[in-house]
């Protein structure tokens, strides 16, 4: 038996660039999808064929038909407007906060060596831990929230800064300083371009950071948003509310992060990167 | 009129890069400074660039004594470092943000014409080749017009073809508002092509050795016999200054030298 190789080899060669650039741009993200596409496709498909009850574990069109009931009685709205506050103002502080104490202890050796090693040992208490603390200060409700998510989104933020501008090109520093620029002009002109890639990881790990706290947040007695939805789902029952949860949740996440990285595309074109960051959609 | 008046530097861990070395350099003329690893030219350099303070002795520069970055002091560093977030016109145009912006646009314009760069204007440096990049480290530190363009190995990275093809260039590009260039290279061959006087130094401590006055007329063929004979004589000053170097006890103890008693 002989086996025909030639054709697709063929048919390939004769597309041109450009559709296969195209090609390309629409096979690679479906490349990603592929995995979890195939898991929920199989698990439906178990549950529908009989071999599981699915009450536990409920399959995608139960999940999907749960997320749709809480978009049509607009529950789902406001509990995501809920979260989404939460963790843009935790954000917010944390990244306003972090970013003025990290350029001052990056820049300024004497606030360094005063400043860091207590930020750094604040670091390695778990940020859970000071929940506790914060329902008595702040009280049970949108405070001690807020403030727990940005305690969260400080510490990647603030060491991202101090670390960024420590590792800025001592030669690049040193042009700066022939051409004679006054300590504001090498901080707009030198430091702050040369930061900018390592500022955006730092944004992004920061970010995710929030989304991880704010469910730890609205664990400790919400009545809205969208972690009371998981523990709601727990204590009545509803694994697919659970689980619609989390899906939003990745939606979310996932989205928030791609804003992020599109938002700062137009200023890190420049780099020599080994690939060239583009976004996931 | 560029001095250098008995300058020395002493680093904090004790090292003796230069002692007591003193010149005085004409405007507009070109000194190369050569010599062997270790015998402070670089040191030298950023001295009167006024990036290290020299330990003692003065600089000064027309009666002005250089000890930070001066306006008309401009450098090229080994690589071109150019600031990687602006494009190559910007780079060019980094020092003359005092300029309104049409002017400076002229400015940079004009610049990137007399390096040949004009239809790179808008590409980031991570487009160029390192010979383009360090035209454009040049285009950037001549256009702010400095009275003394101090150069450290400028072509040292580059391969044998590119490194004539800037060292002309260079030329070209002095002609036109003669500045004083002080060039630190260890490479004879660049040395003497460009140099109105070659300084040999000595290292360990880093002292001068020799000052040798090329009159050789330009542009001048590499091929010439005047040429080679120019150049064989820097190469036995610096044969000499290798061997009469005063044995630095902690540097010989270093290489192993203080085994032999």
């Amino acid at each position: 038996m002989t086996m025909t190789l030639d054709t697709p080899v063929e048919s390939i060669q004769s597309l041109a660039p450009q559709s296969a650039a195209r090609w390309r741009r629409w096979t690679r993200p479906a490349l990603g999808l592929l995995l979890p596409l195939t898991v929920a496709a199989a698990w439906e498909w178990a549950v529908a064929a009989g071999w599981s009850n699915g009450r536990l574990v409920p399959p995608p069109s139960t999940v999907m038909s749960t997320i749709n009931e809480l978009a049509r009685s607009g529950e789902l709205v406001r509990h995501m407007a809920i979260t989404l506050e939460r963790v843009g103002a935790g954000f917010a502080l944390g990244v306003a906060a972090g970013t003025v104490l990290g350029a001052i202890s990056g820049y300024w050796e004497l606030a360094r060596r005063l400043l860091d090693p207590t930020v750094q040992a604040l670091r390695a208490i778990p940020s859970i831990a000071w929940v506790p603390l914060f329902i008595l200060w702040l009280g049970i409700f949108e405070l001690s929230k807020v403030a727990l998510i940005a305690v969260g989104v400080f510490f990647p933020i603030y060491l991202g800064v101090m670390g960024a501008i420590l590792s800025v090109d001592r030669k690049i520093v040193e042009v700066g300083r022939t051409f004679r620029l006054s300590g504001p002009a090498m901080i707009r002109r030198i430091l702050l371009p040369a930061v900018l890639p390592a500022y955006v990881v730092s944004l992004r790990v920061g970010l995710g950071l929030g989304w991880m706290f704010v469910v730890a947040a609205e664990f400790m007695g919400a009545s809205e948003g969208l972690g009371y939805l998981l523990i709601d789902g727990q204590q009545l029952g509803k694994p697919a509310q659970i689980l619609a949860a989390i899906v939003i949740f990745a939606i979310l996440g996932k989205t928030t992060d791609w804003l992020i990285e599109i938002a700062a595309m137009p200023f890190l074109r420049w780099q020599d990167a080994f690939a060239p960051s583009r976004g996931a959609f | 009129m560029l001095v250098l008046d008995r300058v020395g530097k002493t680093y904090p861990n004790g090292v003796n890069a230069l002692e007591r070395f003193s010149i005085e350099i004409r405007l507009g003329e070109i000194v190369a400074v050569i010599g062997g690893s270790g015998c402070g030219k670089s040191t030298l350099l950023r001295a009167i660039a006024g990036l290290d303070r020299a330990s003692y002795g003065a600089i000064p520069l027309d009666g002005e004594a250089l000890t930070a970055p001066h306006p008309k002091v401009g450098i090229i560093f080994q690589e071109p470092r150019l600031l990687p977030w602006l494009s190559v016109a910007d780079n060019i145009g980094f020092g003359l943000s005092d300029l309104s912006a049409p002017e400076r646009r002229d400015r940079v314009a004009a610049a990137l014409a007399k390096v040949g760069l004009s239809d790179k204007a808008k590409a980031w440096p991570r487009e160029l080749s390192g010979g383009q990049a360090q035209r454009v480290a040049i285009a950037r530190a001549l256009v702010v017009r400095p009275e003394v363009l101090l150069l450290d190995e400028p072509f040292s990275a580059l391969d044998a073809f590119t490194r004539r093809d800037l060292q002309d260039h260079l030329l070209d590009l002095w002609s036109e508002t003669r500045p004083t260039l002080v060039l630190v290279t260890h490479d004879v061959d660049e040395a003497v092509v460009l140099a109105d006087r070659i300084l040999v130094m000595r290292p360990r401590p880093g002292r001068l050795f020799e000052g040798v006055d090329i009159s050789l007329t330009r542009p001048r063929d590499r091929n010439s016999e005047l040429f080679e004979t120019t150049k064989r004589r820097i190469l036995t000053a610096l044969d000499r200054s290798l061997d009469q170097a005063a044995p630095d006890p902690a540097a010989a103890a270093e290489a192993g030298d203080a085994l032999w008693w």
